[in-house]
């Protein structure tokens, strides 16, 4: 509990502290009740009967050659619900641009961590040589966990996040500006909608070889390869894309936020 | 049910209401991050890698680094 904010704000309220309380002693009980009544008529503990899940284990390796079943899933044969989900961060990250978008009473100044007479000290040799360090294995495990997206767990989304950590790896050894150097947000942006576009126009490439959208179109290789399950891992390579562009520039977008966006001074807030 | 599903289940089950319990949000913003890493071991222990690594990537590193970001611009306001 933090001090000060309690009793302020308990004076303000309508309700006292001990109505409260009893509000929820009360709802909490009944809660439990409901909660124990509906656990206590559950199935046994792994005691599954989703047909569509255990059709799906069974046949996705031999129909499509990808040994990673969740990403046949998400790929394939749901690959339709994932173009969707993909579209959901982009309009995400496009409102949030926006929104943090530099406003008419707001200028850009000198970056903080530039500023003189800044009193935090810098990162220091230890932590510059551990992030440093992790840079490099960083982007290669995200490429890793992009590439092998229909064989081991992993794919696009989860590599994507992976390689947008790597950013956060050199803001936190280096200097803002050394990041602003790093990430030039034209690129960003174009990798971002190579990534979303990759996605549509690789299911649609699928119409002109004469099969359904979004349907596995590519020869599908022995299982467990590297290139095998067909248009899977060009999907996933896209979502990478995506996911990557995305998460930078919404990083991106904070940092800048907090650390060179200010309002201008004689700016009237509000 | 193995030991390790109950003890990743019995950490989880500490691991929120501590989410919960930190009430100053820089502090917050920490213990989710580890709580994250325990749903990732939940996660992983029944049988679901896929999600576990969801569950890293976004719990323990995006979404603490944005409320971060975002404190670090609401004190920045104050003074």
């Amino acid at each position: 509990m933090s001090a000060g904010e309690g009793p302020a704000r308990r004076r303000d309220s309508e309700i006292s502290f001990a109505t409260r309380r009893r509000l929820f002693l009360v709802s909490g009980a009944v809660l439990a009740a409901l909660m124990t009544w509906a656990l206590a008529g559950m199935p046994a503990f792994g005691d599954y009967h989703g047909i569509y899940g255990l059709l799906l284990n069974r046949v996705a390796v031999p129909q499509e050659h990808a040994t990673n079943v969740i990403t046949a899933v998400n790929f394939d044969y749901r690959g339709f619900d994932t173009l969707g989900e993909e579209f959901i961060l982009f309009a995400a990250v496009l409102g949030l641009a926006l929104i943090l978008r530099e406003r008419r009473d707001e200028e850009e100044g000198p970056p903080d961590d530039d500023a003189v007479g800044r009193q935090v000290s810098g990162a220091s040799v230890a932590v510059r040589l551990i992030t440093v360090t992790l840079v490099g294995p960083t982007v290669l495990l995200a490429g890793y966990i992009i590439a092998h997206g229909a064989i081991t767990p992993g794919g696009g989304f989860q590599g994507g996040v992976i390689a947008a950590t790597a950013l956060l790896f050199v803001y936190l050894g280096g200097e803002y500006l050394a990041l602003r150097r790093i990430r030039p947000l034209p690129l960003v942006e174009i990798t971002k909608a190579t990534g979303a576009a990759g996605f549509v126009l690789i299911g649609i490439a699928g119409l002109i070889w004469g099969v359904a959208f979004l349907d596995n179109w590519l020869p599908k290789g022995t299982p467990g390869d590297v290139f095998s399950a067909g248009t899977m891992q060009l999907l996933s390579v896209a979502v990478g894309f995506e996911i990557t562009g995305g998460f930078v520039l919404i990083l991106s977008e904070f940092l800048d936020q907090t650390i060179v966006l200010r309002r201008r001074r004689g700016a009237r807030s509000g | 049910m193995t030991v390790l599903q109950i003890v990743a289940l019995a950490l989880v089950a500490v691991g929120a209401p501590a989410v919960v319990a930190a009430r100053d949000p820089l502090r917050q913003a920490f213990v989710a991050s580890f709580y994250g890493l325990l749903l990732g071991v939940l996660f992983f222990a029944f049988a679901a890698p896929d999600v576990a690594l969801s569950s890293i990537v976004i719990g323990s590193v995006a979404l603490p680094t944005i409320i971060l970001l975002a404190l670090a611009k609401i004190g920045d306001k104050d003074s």
